[in-house]
């Protein structure tokens, strides 16, 4: 379904990677690896629409994902390296709030569930500001809970979560490519997915892609 | 599409209401250099009246600067701004709700301001009305408009005088008109054919401006 072929990604003068190919199918996951700086979150945002590739071509359903901008992006949920919640407003309304622009129905109900399941219930109304680094990552992991589009991109889910909210995180991969989903994800740790099967890709092994333009 | 443009204006509007220092203090500015003039240039009624018009549209531009920078830069700090763009629809629709959302909190307390200030100018009750209404028409211009500068100088390293820079010239349209009603109704011209300008201008920067602010901002994610 995912498809993408010989991208290379340009910082600056500086080439991150070069000829980066990989075929994603419902129900797989691809784990992106690499040393930091390798370029991991700039095929993330390659991924998304939202940074050009340099050169070579992303593909969805066989259609390039240029193409198909809004019929893409409603298949998409990217969590970025940003909690993207309001400091101002609570785990609640935030979660309210996302799925709202994202223009989806989820009620009350069913996001004080999500809530309870990341362990925010409690402080669900309470302003983000006053939760710690690791309650604000669980707030806004919240929203995967209810989540229903076809392919996840995160950006380091795991930071800042302590043992018990990473396995509850790979849990909801794991049941996300059990319904079909798409996964991908960069982290530095290995984790376990309990359903799926697991492709991994490494950026930056070779010094030879990276280098001066 | 309504429901989104729905959607972004309650959560701005709330947004704004949890941190209304930011709309006291732009509203508290345009008091203070409004009531300035009468205290600088004399009291005579005659004089105040003529400089009423220009001094209410400069300082109401002046204030909605201030709340400019802003109107991107948290969204973009805190990555809600990647999941606006990735939603969807159109970034498009999403800047118009922004845009709607900001007037409602800078340019609609200028509206209701700019009457009571007016007094202290002298103004006749004609006047004083045809100011209010060519504000309420003229500041929604002046928020979509600077929404397309917000965009473009935003993650800018000293964006405030930047924005200022680009965008207080566009600006002068909509100050020539908006104190031109003033002044035509003062002197007994009409303040017709101004206003109706003025009302061309705003529907043009409401409706136009979104289109390159949203191509500013994929810009400005990349």
């Amino acid at each position: 379904m995912l498809e993408a072929s010989n991208l290379e990604c340009v910082r600056g003068e500086r080439r991150l990677f070069a000829g980066v190919s990989f075929r994603l199918a419902a129900g797989e996951m691809l784990a992106l690896q690499g040393r930091n700086g390798s370029g991991k979150t700039s095929l993330l945002r390659m991924l998304c629409g939202l940074t050009p590739a340099a050169s070579g071509e992303i593909r969805w359903c066989g259609r390039p994902i240029a193409q198909i901008g809004e019929e893409f992006r409603s298949e998409l949920c990217f969590l970025g390296h940003q909690n993207a919640i309001k400091e101002e407003l609570t785990p609640l309304e935030n979660l309210l709030a996302t799925a709202r622009l994202a223009q989806e129905a989820l009620d009350e109900e069913a996001a004080l569930a999500a809530l309870e399941l990341v362990g925010l219930l409690g402080r669900e109304d309470l302003a983000c500001r006053y939760l710690s680094q690791g309650q604000k990552r669980r707030a806004a992991l919240a929203r995967l809970v209810h989540e229903k589009r076809a392919l996840w991109v995160l950006d380091e889910p795991y930071v800042a979560l302590d043992r018990a909210a990473i396995d509850l995180v790979a849990g909801l991969v794991g049941a996300h490519l059990q319904r079909g989903g798409l996964a991908v994800l960069t982290t530095h740790q290995a984790v376990a997915v309990s359903a799926g099967s697991v492709r991994e890709l490494t950026l930056g092994d070779d010094a030879a892609s990276q280098q001066r333009l | 599409m309504l429901s989104l443009i729905r959607a972004v204006i309650g959560r701005d509007l709330r947004l704004a209401m949890r941190r209304q220092a930011d709309i006291v203090a732009a509203m508290f500015f345009f008091i203070i250099v409004v009531s300035l003039f009468p205290l600088g240039v004399g009291p005579e009624p005659e004089q105040l009246r003529r400089l009423a018009p220009g001094v209410l549209w400069v300082a109401a531009l002046l204030a909605t600067m201030l709340s400019l920078p802003r109107l991107f830069a948290d969204d973009h700090r805190d990555g809600t701004l990647e999941q606006l763009a990735l939603a969807p629809e159109p970034l498009a629709l999403i800047v118009l709700g922004k845009v709607i959302a900001h007037w409602l909190v800078a340019g609609l307390p200028l509206v209701v301001l700019a009457p009571v200030l007016g007094i202290q100018f002298d103004l006749a009750t004609d006047a004083l009305a045809v100011l209010t209404l060519s504000l309420l028409i003229g500041t929604p211009a002046l928020s979509g408009i600077g929404a397309i500068g917000a965009a473009l100088t935003l993650g800018v390293r000293g964006g405030g005088v930047l924005l200022s820079l680009l965008v207080l010239p566009l600006y002068i349209p909509v100050l020539i008109f908006g104190a031109g009603a003033v002044d035509a109704t003062v002197t007994g011209l009409g303040a017709q054919a101004h206003l109706s300008l003025l009302g061309a201008l705003a529907l043009g920067g409401v409706f136009f401006a979104p289109w390159p602010t949203a191509a500013a901002l994929r810009v400005a994610l990349e």
